[in-house]
């Protein structure tokens, strides 16, 4: 029993060995297609096949960047992968768990379901441009006052998401779960608004309460001089 | 994911044009298609990226709402005009999905959306709408999310949507352009039931574009007597089991007309003109509301594992003419 059980456990160890290795083979691969031969996409209409990378320019974090994509890139691997900005986090990696929460141009979206190429041209913000200098951002603090997170994996997706939802607020956005749609004018952020408006980004560790109470606390008026 | 070529169109007939090589698609926001590539599910030739084309306003017009095709689905929803003309609709897209893909995902690619049959994603399972002829997954599998209406032999899935849910409620036109032009589809017309040739999920050829989609005005009578519920697993973040869009223009008490749609029991938006019938003229009360249920879900049909929806349906419809009929938007 305790043989076989050891036997299992090296067969693992092993196993996870060779998919790192077989892991970073296919991540050099990819580097290779994308270093290949490139396509500009000028023209009104431009064309590529199917070997040629793509020119993207991004301002993400206040940085300008020129670069060329595969173009079944996602805005998540470009970003973590050739930025090196590993903030926002891969869960799911099909829009069912929100941990690669970003804001372009200021609104939140996944980033693993965003082909970069669609993206050329726009402002992004990750978890690492809302801090300024040594100074988090108000959310940022309140996460931490309030433990918002156990593992803190989902954590950076929380965050942007809640910077771009308490805008949607402000902007008079309704939600599913708003009285009468055809109301005018801010809504109330109750939690169970906070609630439905977030329900975007998952956390399998279960800190929805110190999440809710963190956005709670920045969305009141005492922290409205914070923002 | 499988190589593809890309190509940026720059206005609608250049989009129109690259599309025609066989198996490329277009690209909107890219929220089901991309990730259904990821699965191999979908391995288009060539996306057509129509991001840049000029399709997304929300105007007003012959008194009714055009909305652009690639307006995103939480503009859409937050449309001051349709907040208050159309609030069916804005309940319907905020009930879908997250706020994050609403900001990505666009009105056209919201009805061009593929079922979430779990063996049309699977491909190792057989899907006669995945792969035509080779057997369907879910007839004698796990079928709790699955058609209780329309259904056929071949394929049980259902339509994911829930803005269509409201867009058939309110009788939506969706206006495509293609190589031979422009035309106008009734939105009743666009979904097909999946009979023997369920890898077809709509009318729209291969190589059209829809450009836009038009609220009639007349459609703007419900707003104050109108209701989407949504029934799902869990509050939020998840697809209908059953869901209803109910719209009603009720004047001293009666019902002048009736508008009823169900989501997640049909291959499309399900009208349920059955119950309409029983609604329209008739005084607006429990009694008539549950006479109403009872002739639509008496053609429902279901296996062991979805048989639930009928009744499901049967107390959803009920409660969605109730809080429709009181006038509470939401």
């Amino acid at each position: 029993m305790m043989e076989n059980e050891e036997a299992r456990s090296i067969a693992r160890r092993e196993f996870l060995k060779h998919s790192v290795i077989a892991g970073s083979g296919i991540f050099a691969a990819s580097r290779l297609l994308t270093d290949g031969k490139a396509a500009s996409l000028n023209e009104a209409t431009a064309q590529t096949s199917a070997s040629d990378s793509v020119a993207v320019r991004l301002r993400v974090n206040g940085t300008n960047y020129g670069l060329r994509v595969d173009p079944r890139t996602s805005l998540l691997d470009l970003l973590r992968e050739k930025l090196d900005l590993p903030g926002t986090k891969k869960g799911c990696n099909h829009g069912q768990c929100g941990a690669c929460t970003i804001l372009v141009d200021g609104r939140r979206i996944n980033s693993c379901l965003a082909l970069a190429v669609i993206y050329d041209g726009s402002e992004i913000t990750t978890v690492e441009g809302l801090a300024k200098g040594d100074e988090l951002h108000p959310l940022q603090s309140a996460f931490v006052r309030h433990e918002g997170f156990q593992c803190g994996y989902c954590t950076p997706g929380q965050i942007c998401s809640a910077v771009a939802m308490l805008k949607e607020v402000d902007q008079g956005t309704v939600s599913h779960v708003t009285e009468d749609v055809r109301q005018a004018g801010r809504i109330a952020l109750t939690d169970t608004e906070i609630r439905e408006r977030m329900s975007g980004n998952i956390c399998r560790c279960g800190a929805y309460p110190g999440i809710v109470a963190a956005i709670r606390e920045v969305s009141g008026p005492a922290a409205a001089t914070g923002e | 994911m499988k190589p593809f070529a890309y190509t940026r169109a720059a206005n609608p007939q250049a989009a129109i044009q690259a599309v025609a090589p066989e198996n490329a698609k277009f690209l909107a926001g890219g929220t089901n298609l991309v990730d259904l590539m990821k699965e191999n599910v979908e391995q288009p030739s060539r996306l057509v990226d129509i991001n840049r084309l000029e399709l997304t306003r929300i105007v007003e017009r012959e008194g009714g709402l055009r909305l652009g095709s690639l307006a995103k689905n939480s503009d859409t929803a937050n449309n001051r005009l349709m907040r208050e003309r159309y609030p069916l609709v804005t309940q319907a897209i905020l009930a879908g999905a997250s706020a994050q893909l609403r900001n990505a995902a666009t009105n056209g690619g919201n009805l061009m959306q593929r079922t979430r049959c779990y063996y049309f994603y699977d491909v190792t399972m057989p899907c006669n709408k995945r792969r035509p002829g080779s057997g369907c997954g879910a007839l004698e599998g796990f079928s709790r999310i699955h058609a209780i209406f329309g259904a056929s032999p071949q394929c049980i899935a259902t339509h994911p949507s829930d803005m269509c849910v409201a867009l058939a409620a309110l009788d939506a036109v969706v206006q495509v352009e293609g190589p031979q032009g422009a035309r106008s589809i009734p939105f009743a017309e666009f979904h097909r039931l999946p009979g023997d040739t369920p890898q077809v999920d709509t009318n729209l050829k291969r190589d059209e574009l829809i450009t836009a989609i038009d609220l009639p005005a007349a459609s703007s009578a419900f707003s104050a007597h109108s209701y989407y519920l949504k029934v799902r697993d869990r509050a939020s973040y998840a697809f209908a089991l059953v869901s209803v869009a109910a719209a009603l223009d009720i004047r001293d008490g009666v019902i002048q007309q009736a508008r009823l749609a169900l989501g997640g029991v049909a291959h499309k938006p399900w009208r349920a003109a059955k119950a309409e019938q029983v609604l329209n003229g008739q005084r607006a009360d429990e009694a008539l509301f549950r006479r109403a249920a009872d002739a639509e879900m008496q053609g429902g049909a279901g296996t062991e594992h979805n048989r639930f929806k009928i009744e499901l349906g049967r107390r959803a419809i009920v409660r969605a003419l109730t809080v429709a009929a009181n006038g509470r938007a939401a």
